[in-house]
Order: structure tokens, then sequence, then C-alpha cells
């Protein structure tokens, strides 16, 4: 398996490469480099993928040694199996075409290089974290895409914002790693090991023994998965951890399809499912998963249908169907989880990049109350959003009433397989609330389209778009908002914005350049297929026991269950579809007044949505405050009125005021010093007579 | 009969007003060195003294060093005098004071 070490480690030579290439290369060099090398790893990834559909073996290639101490040994390794094989596609996948993507969307950019070696740094992290073989190793690529993340989340270091944005993601994350961290400490202690398989083959022998923690004695693997799992709701966006992830889109958009939507934010997903074994044999750990999960899906659902930036409404769906993926794997439905891990990654790309799109068709303008009536003026960019919106949104035609296979796009196959799978493992309210959050989920979806691509043009009222209609107005092209307008205003000499009456202010928004194109063509392929293709590998009783081979634990009884799920909930999720969509028609196309009368009369549920339950507020009061207190004390009381006062300042003052003291003594007047020195010489006078007289 | 003891009681005199003439003179810099001038003199007449009264000529010769040393030392203490006084325009003892801390 030498293919292995190029997928992993193709990337990192690039990203080194790009970052310390020199300016006389210019930008060309880094993204050719960089580009390449993600296409030739994402070939490979579907080499290694491919074999793995009819069942094979893990394997684990050998890399280099890293920590030998006592009987601890750490060792760099690859390990590929089902699970990881599943992961190595869809991130060199997505990475790749993000990649070529960010050719046409960063054009306009200084930074490139930069840009591009951080995109592939960060594919290298996360190939790291999905191969790891053991903890350590898995929290080395934790850590690396958490940097990563950071660096591109702040990557217009210049926009107060994004650094701001770019703190909180990585203070956040760091309270789950503190989880995470000691999540690992502990299995050392208990299982003496960190190697991953051996783990899990000594899981079982622990459950039901006891360990002390903090004062108290807790079920050891109870405890051990709990605090994995906080490690794995930091990543994830889960609820209480999740704040981070609407505030990360300030970074590029390219970067929050790849990291902030396809890849680093399942990481917690895929932990949970490659430890699935381990969380097996604690039922409660496995309750508070799916508890969890739930409530994010939901809480996410409804703080989106209120959102109006584009970005923050695909966020807000990212953060509900990453709520999916964990309760599917707290009912025991790891194959469902994963499945929709994989779908979703396309069709959360696509979506993400096709806004991403319409972004840069709209000059920068984020803001969905400013869309509108687009679908003519991009309409393939329409056309990507529009597989995303039905992927998502999960249209399909269920296997009721004679249908005998069930057909459907990606999200459809595996939104259904979860709320089936809730159902079947007896968690009938956890798969109530998933039917509750695919009609909030088509509502967003479609709401998003029906502002953004249908109804009469609103864009006048923007700034951004006026500003792009005064620049080409004054030919003032040379304006620095790294700005990059393909959609040139065109200019109507002798009438000012004002005098078009069609709201489009005398902009013509016009379609993204072809590197942007090709993946949202390829996104959408993925968008539509991956679901109908791949749904028996991942979640078939059969197929799917030869495909994971023991890389996860899978449930033959439960896939099997999935299938005799009452007639009602295997509509359930088509229905909700329907509705969700219904209401979208009803409140964005037929009667376009009906969401301000309605937010008007629910005026306090409205502001409550639209302020993201307060959590940013309460985090504010709870942490982030006293926190800026408690450092404020440090920094006053502690640093300059403790220490800097009896250390250094307090030295200095010292030896000034004896300095003063002293300095008298110099009066500078001649006589003084005579005086002194007659003083002086009578003292040595006296003194030798003294010792002459005694000596004799 | 004037004996060795009356010379060392006006070299002591001469000493003390020389001493006096330093630290209690505060106008004016020639009189220092002429205070210094005196000192050097009670020392002289102590040398000269006791080179009588012990019969023994180095003293009287060692008067001449020293003579000849306080010549050149007053012409040196005139001669910055006088520089000092094209520089700062005064020669009070209470104005040179430049050495204050």
């Amino acid at each position: 398996m030498t293919s292995i070490l190029f997928i992993v480690f193709l990337p990192l030579l690039a990203a080194i490469v790009a970052g310390f290439s020199n300016k006389t290369f210019g930008a060309v060099l880094p993204k050719i480099v960089t580009t390449g090398a993600l296409f030739v790893s994402a070939v490979l990834s579907w080499t290694v993928f491919i074999p793995y559909l009819s069942g094979g073996e893990a394997t684990v290639t050998p890399v280099l040694d890293w920590i030998h101490s006592g009987d601890m040994r750490i060792d760099w390794a690859l390990r590929v199996d089902a699970l990881t094989a599943v992961m190595l596609v869809v991130i060199t996948s997505v990475s790749a075409l993000v990649h070529l993507y960010s050719w046409g969307y960063m054009d306009e950019d200084p930074d490139q290089p930069r840009f591009f070696a951080y995109l592939s740094l960060f594919t290298f992290a996360m190939l790291m974290l999905v191969t790891a073989d053991n903890l350590v190793q898995m929290f080395f690529g934790w850590e690396g895409v958490g940097l990563a993340s950071y660096l591109l989340i702040g990557f217009w270091f210049r926009k107060p914002s994004a650094n701001a944005a770019a703190i909180k993601a990585f203070v956040v994350n760091r309270v789950g790693d503190l989880g995470f961290m000691l999540g690992i400490f502990g299995t050392y202690l208990v299982f003496h090991t960190i190697s991953i398989p051996e783990i899990l083959r000594l899981a079982p022998g622990m459950a039901g023994s006891t360990i002390g923690f903090v004062g108290y004695r807790i079920d050891t693997m109870t405890l051990l998965c709990l605090l994995l799992f906080v490690g794995a709701m930091g990543k994830s966006a889960q609820l209480g951890l999740h704040t981070w992830l609407p505030d990360a889109m300030e970074g590029p958009t390219p970067v929050s399809a790849l990291i902030h939507a396809a890849t680093m934010v399942t990481a917690g997903v895929f932990m949970v499912c490659r430890l699935s074994p381990m969380f097996e044999t604690s039922p409660f750990a496995l309750h508070v998963v799916m508890t969890i999960g739930a409530a994010t899906c939901l809480f996410a659902a409804t703080v989106g249908l209120v959102q109006t930036d584009i970005k923050r409404v695909i966020a807000y769906s990212t953060c509900s169907q990453l709520g999916y993926m964990f309760f599917a794997a707290g009912c025991g439905a790891y194959g469902a989880a994963m499945f929709h891990l994989f779908t979703h990654a396309f069709f959360k790309a696509l979506l993400f990049l096709g806004a991403g799109s319409v972004i840069h068709a709209m000059h920068h303008e984020q803001d969905m109350r400013y869309y509108g009536g687009l679908r003519k003026h991009i309409p393939l960019t329409f056309w990507g959003m529009m597989m995303g919106t039905l992927a998502i949104t999960g249209v399909g035609l269920p296997a009721v009433f004679g249908n005998p296979v069930a057909f459907g796009f990606a999200g459809f196959h595996s939104k259904d397989a979860i709320i089936e799978g809730a159902w079947a493992a007896g968690q009938h309210g956890a798969s109530i609330v998933g039917t509750i959050v695919a009609l909030l989920t088509s509502f967003y979806s479609w709401r998003l389209m029906f502002l953004t691509f249908w109804g009469k043009p609103r864009w006048e009222q923007s700034e951004h778009i006026q500003h792009a209609l005064h620049a080409a107005h004054g030919h003032d092209h040379d304006h620095d908002d790294h700005g990059h307008d393909h959609a040139h205003a065109h200019a109507d000499h002798g009438h000012g914005p004002a005098a078009h009456s069609d709201g489009t202010g005398g902009y013509h928004p016009h379609e993204s350049p072809f590197p942007m194109l090709i993946p949202l063509i390829l996104l959408s392929v993925g968008a539509v297929l991956a679901g109908f293709v791949f749904h028996g590998y991942f979640i078939e009783p059969s197929a799917g026991e030869a495909y994971w081979h023991g890389a996860i634990a899978f449930n033959e009884h439960l896939m099997h269950a999935m299938h005799e799920v009452p007639l009602g909930v295997k509509l359930s999720a088509s229905v909700a579809m329907l509705l969700g969509l219904l209401g979208a028609y009803i409140f964005y196309i037929r009667s376009p007044e009906a969401p301000g009368r309605l937010a008007a009369t629910y005026r306090p549920i409205y502001l409550f949505l639209l302020n993201k339950w307060y959590f940013d507020e309460l985090y504010n009061l709870l942490f982030v405050k006293p926190a800026f207190a408690l450092g404020r004390f440090f920094w006053h009381r502690g640093d300059e009125k403790t220490i800097n006062r009896l250390g250094p300042d307090g030295a200095a003052w010292v030896v000034e005021r004896s300095a003063r003291v002293a300095g008298r003594v110099q009066s500078g007047y001649v006589y003084t010093y005579a005086f002194v020195m007659l003083l002086g010489l009578t003292g040595a006078v006296t003194w030798a007579i003294n010792i002459w007289a005694t000596s004799k | 009969m004037i004996g060795l003891g009356h010379y060392l009681v006006v070299g002591a005199i001469l000493f003390a007003l020389g001493v006096f003439g330093i630290i209690a003179n505060r106008k004016n810099l020639i009189v220092m060195l002429m205070a210094i001038e005196l000192i050097l003199l009670a020392v002289n007449l102590n040398f000269v003294a006791f080179s009588g009264y012990l019969h023994d000529l180095v003293g009287q010769v060692f008067a001449m060093f020293v003579l000849t040393v306080a010549a050149g030392e007053a012409a040196i203490g005139l001669a910055i005098l006088v520089i000092y006084f094209r520089s700062r325009g005064t020669i009070s003892v209470d104005d040179v004071n430049r050495m204050k801390g």
C-alpha cells in the first residue's frame, strides 16, 4: 500500500512548496503544484476506495517511529480500512475541487500562494486524522486541522471580524480538545495502550467496571466515551460548543465549503464511528450522543429559518446535518451516520460553492434580502444550487406502494436511513425530531433558493452593488476591496442607478468563470448519485456487513429492522420535505409580505431565533466577560501591583531614591570637598598613629 | 631663645589659617589659591625647622622642591582660573558648583 503514502504526503509536500515559494515564482506555480497534488491524491483515493466496496482487510503502513517511553509505543502509521477509505475519498475529492474552485474565486487576491498552502496543509492534517492508527496520531491530525481552520478563517487578517472569528473558533475548540485529551489520558490509564485496534479489542472487557473521577465512582467506559465525545462536540460544532461555526463563515467561501461543511466538522462523527465498538459498551454514553445530536439538529434548523446571510443559513444547516449524523450514531446506526457524512460532503460542498458563486456574481453581497431573480442571470450556478437543495431536502421516491427500489437524490437515502434507523432502534422521539427537522431543513433550503433565484431583483439597496456601480461609472477599478468584480456593471451614461425601476439598479451579474463551474458540475453529479449508488454498501444489511468488515460496529439487525418500520415513518421524511417546500413557496413566492407579518406578530420568538437562542450573549455573560475580568484582575492587581511593584519597578524605585539622597552630598562647592578630604585625612592619620602607637 | 617649639607653633598656625581659608572662603578662587600657598609654606617652615634642629640638610633640599612645585602649581592654578573666568565670567567660589549631583 504505497499509494496511501502518496495520498497523505503529496498535499504536505505541495503545502511546503507553495508556502515557501518565492514571490518571483508568482501565484501560478503554487496553484499548479497544490491543485495537481490534490487531484493525484484524489484519483489514488478512489483507487483505494473502490476495491473496499467488495470487502477488504484493514492495512497498516508504518511510517516512522515516534515516542518510545517505557512500555508506551507510539508510532506514525497509516491505517486504511473501509471507514478510512470513505473519508479519504470525501476529503481528497472535495479538497481537489475546492482547490480548483479557488482558482476562480481567489483570482484577484494578492496572497494566493498562502491560501493554497493552507488549503493543502489542511488536507494533509485531515488525512493524518482519518488514517490514524492510534489516538495520539489522531490528536495530531485533530490539532492540525484546528490550526489550518484558524489560519483560513483569519485568512483576510486585515478584517477585525475575521480575526475575532478565528480566535473564537480556536478557543471554543480548545474546550472540546481538553475533553479529548482527558479521554486519551484516561484510555491509556485504563488499557495501557493508545493503539485504536487494541483499545477496541479490550473495550468490551472493561464494560461495567468503575473508575474514580473528581471524587466519584463512575462507569469506566461511560466516562471515557463522554470525554472523547466532548472532543467530538467541539470539532463538530454540537449544541453548546457550536458557537464558532457560524462565525467561521468570515473565511473565504471555498474554505467554508471544504473545512466547515464537508470535512473538518465531520471529524467528530468520524471519531465516534471509528471508536464505535467502544461506544457500544456504554448505553448511557450513546444516549448522550443521541440526545445532543438531536438537540443540535433541532436548534440549528430553527435558527437557520430566520438568518438572512446566505452563508450563515448554510452554516446552520451544516450544524443541523451534523446533529443528524450524531443522533444516528447514538442510535447505533453508524453505517447511516457515515452514509450521511458521505452524501452531506457532496451536497453541502456544492451548496457552499454555489453560494460562493452567487456571492461572486453579486459583488460580495451576502445578504439574501438583496438578492432575487438571479435564476436567469447565473443559470449554471442556479442549477448547481438546485441539485444541492434537492439533495439536502431529500427529494426521492420511497420504496412504498409497490415501488420496488427507493430512488432519489443523495440526501433522500441517507436522511431516510437515519430517521428509519432511529425508529427501528426504538428511539421514536429522536425519529420524530428528525422528521420535524427534515421539514425545517426543507423550509430554510427552499427559502434560500426562492429568495436568491426567484422573485424580483432587490439588488438596488445593496451597498456592495452600489459600490460596484459607482466603481464602473467612475472607471475607478483600483479599489482594494479584494474585489472580484467579474460582474461588471454596465456603464449607462446619463442615467443614475435610481433611474431603473426594476430593482436591478443597472447591475448585471455575470456567471462565474470555468474553474468555479467545473466543481459545481462534478459535485452536482455527486449530490444526485452518491446516495443511490452507494446506499447498498453503507446501510444494506449484507452488503454493508461485507463492506464495513468490522471497521465500525455495524449492526446488521438494526439495518434489517430499518426496512420493517411502519409505512408512516417511511413516508414521514418525504411528507415533511413537501410541507417545507409548500411553506417556503407560500411565504416567499405567493405572498412575500407574509414573513414580515409573522415576524411582527410573534416578535419575541422571531428575535429569539434571529439571535441564535442568545447563545453568544449567554456565553459572553458567563465565560467571556468573567474571563476578561479575571485577566484584567491578574494584569492590574497581580502583575502590575504585586509582581512589578515588589520586583523590577520596586528595585528601580529604591535605587532612584537612594541615588537622590546620595546626590545631595555632591554640593559641587570646592570647599565642601576640601572639608571632607580634611576630615578623611584626619581620620586616616588618627588611625595610622593609633596603629603605630599600639604596635610599639 | 627661640626653639623648635616656636617654629612648630607658627607652622601649625599658618597651616590652620590655610585650611580655614579654603573652607571658610566663599568669595574668590584667588584667595583659595593663596590659602593653599599658605599651607605649603607652613609645611616648608616645618621642614626647615626640623632640618636645623636635626642638622640634616635633606629637609632644606625638600623645602626647595616644595617651593618649585608650589610655583608650578600656582602658575597652573592661575592659568585655569583665567580660562575659567573667560568661559564663565566669574570666579566667585559660590558660583563654582557645576559638579553638584
